[in-house]
């Protein structure tokens, strides 16, 4: 059971509800927490393992060789990223750009752009207790998130093959590439918003991808009691499901400021993290039948 | 000498686009010929990447000498631009390309 959590509007609380979620699962049962926030990672600031495994990730770029070329131009027709130019004598490969469709390279007639592994980032697989955590991480300068968000899936679900354990997904902020590639394999997305304007005109985008991708979802509102009651008149109106509110406390930014997980020591978000727990295993009961 | 310049319009009087890879249109002044020639760059806007260097391959192929524009490239442009051995100059943003011309020929813009 994969579950995605995401927001549309960024510092809404993804990491704070995965860290806090999975560590309160983990009590009872084996969890995996999966960072891709691949540009940012920061769910391992809350969860302290032991490093189990470690690997390079890379991705397939062209590169240029001259001797055969007849600089026919073929591969910047293909491109749609721009990341292949030809320029006078010569082509150019702009691999920040590049998407590793191989487009260019299997369709060069005279094979003179061979496809070449380049480092993109990192890979980290962290254990504690009955958790699994694993984040990746681009490098400084490195453009696109997909390819490594791909990867990144494709190492879990190597690992954990499994149908039955709950995974779950800190996604990246927004509603573009990264989001869809990280939320896409979801059998559920828990969209985590603020009951602001801000909040809502996010989630209000959020929404919008989720339904354009036929997932199923609900909202957790965080943060709730500041702002305005026009996210839950939204979700009223749209008969989207609110999963569970989470206080707005001071006492939550305190520990989160300090890195510190709240699930344990805060009893009204213990009782949120139930809802949602108890939301996850009914949709798992009613999936499996 | 063959002067690019980017630009919001046709004519000597138009604006300066102070965008590199968006810019507008692409306003190439032969000095030597004294005639002028310009490339209509509209078609970048339903472009998500690689604009810059898109751009700047089209500065290339013109074989210029000169860019005058506002901010300057970004990192790739500036590489495809500086594979053509071209010189930048910028901070013309607010000026006419009339102004911008001639603030280069004073030595009034600063090279990138």
């Amino acid at each position: 059971m994969k579950i995605a959590i995401a927001s549309g509007k960024g510092g809404t609380g993804k990491t704070t509800l995965s860290t806090n979620l999975s560590s309160f699962l983990s009590e009872t049962e084996s969890i995996i927490l999966v960072d891709l926030d691949v540009e940012e990672p920061n769910s391992g600031l809350f969860i302290n393992g032991n490093l189990v495994h470690q690997e390079d990730k890379f991705k397939m770029i062209p590169e240029w060789i001259n001797n055969q070329c007849q600089l026919c131009g073929n591969c910047q027709k293909v491109c749609n990223f721009n990341a292949v130019m030809k320029l006078g004598k010569r082509i150019m490969v702009f691999p920040e750009l590049c998407h590793g469709c191989y487009a260019c390279s299997e369709l060069c007639p005279t094979n003179s752009l061979p496809m070449k592994p380049k480092r993109m980032g990192e890979l980290k697989h962290f254990k504690l207790g009955n958790l699994d955590f694993i984040e990746s991480k681009l490098i400084i300068g490195e453009e696109q998130a997909v390819p490594l968000i791909k990867q990144t899936l494709e190492y879990v679900d190597k690992k954990f093959p499994k149908d039955n354990i709950i995974k779950i997904y800190d996604s990246p902020p927004g509603t573009s590439c990264p989001v869809i590639e990280a939320t896409k394999d979801a059998d559920l997305v828990l969209l985590i918003t603020e009951p602001t304007p801000f909040g809502l005109h996010d989630l209000k985008l959020a929404v919008d991808t989720m339904k354009e991708l036929n997932k199923n979802f609900g909202i957790v509102i965080n943060r709730y009691g500041i702002g305005d009651d026009k996210v839950l008149s939204y979700c009223k109106d749209n008969n989207i499901p609110i999963i569970a509110k989470i206080p707005n406390d001071r006492k939550i930014a305190d520990l989160y400021s300090d890195g510190k997980l709240h699930n344990k020591v805060i009893p009204v978000v213990k009782k949120q993290l139930e809802k949602v727990r108890d939301y996850i295993l009914e949709y798992q009961t009613k999936k499996m039948k | 000498m063959k002067i690019v310049l980017t630009a919001k319009g046709k004519s000597w009087d138009s604006k300066i686009d102070p965008r590199f890879g968006r810019t507008e249109y692409i306003f190439i002044y032969d000095e030597d010929s004294d005639k002028i020639e310009t490339l209509n760059n509209a078609a970048v806007v339903s472009e998500a990447h690689g604009v810059g260097p898109k751009t700047a391959q089209k500065i290339f192929d013109a074989n210029a000498d000169i860019l005058i524009t506002g901010n300057g490239p970004g990192g790739n442009a500036k590489t495809v631009l500086e594979s053509g051995n071209l010189d930048i100059y910028v901070g013309a943003s607010d000026m006419t390309l009339k102004e911008a011309y001639d603030a280069y020929k004073n030595g009034k813009l600063k090279k990138f």
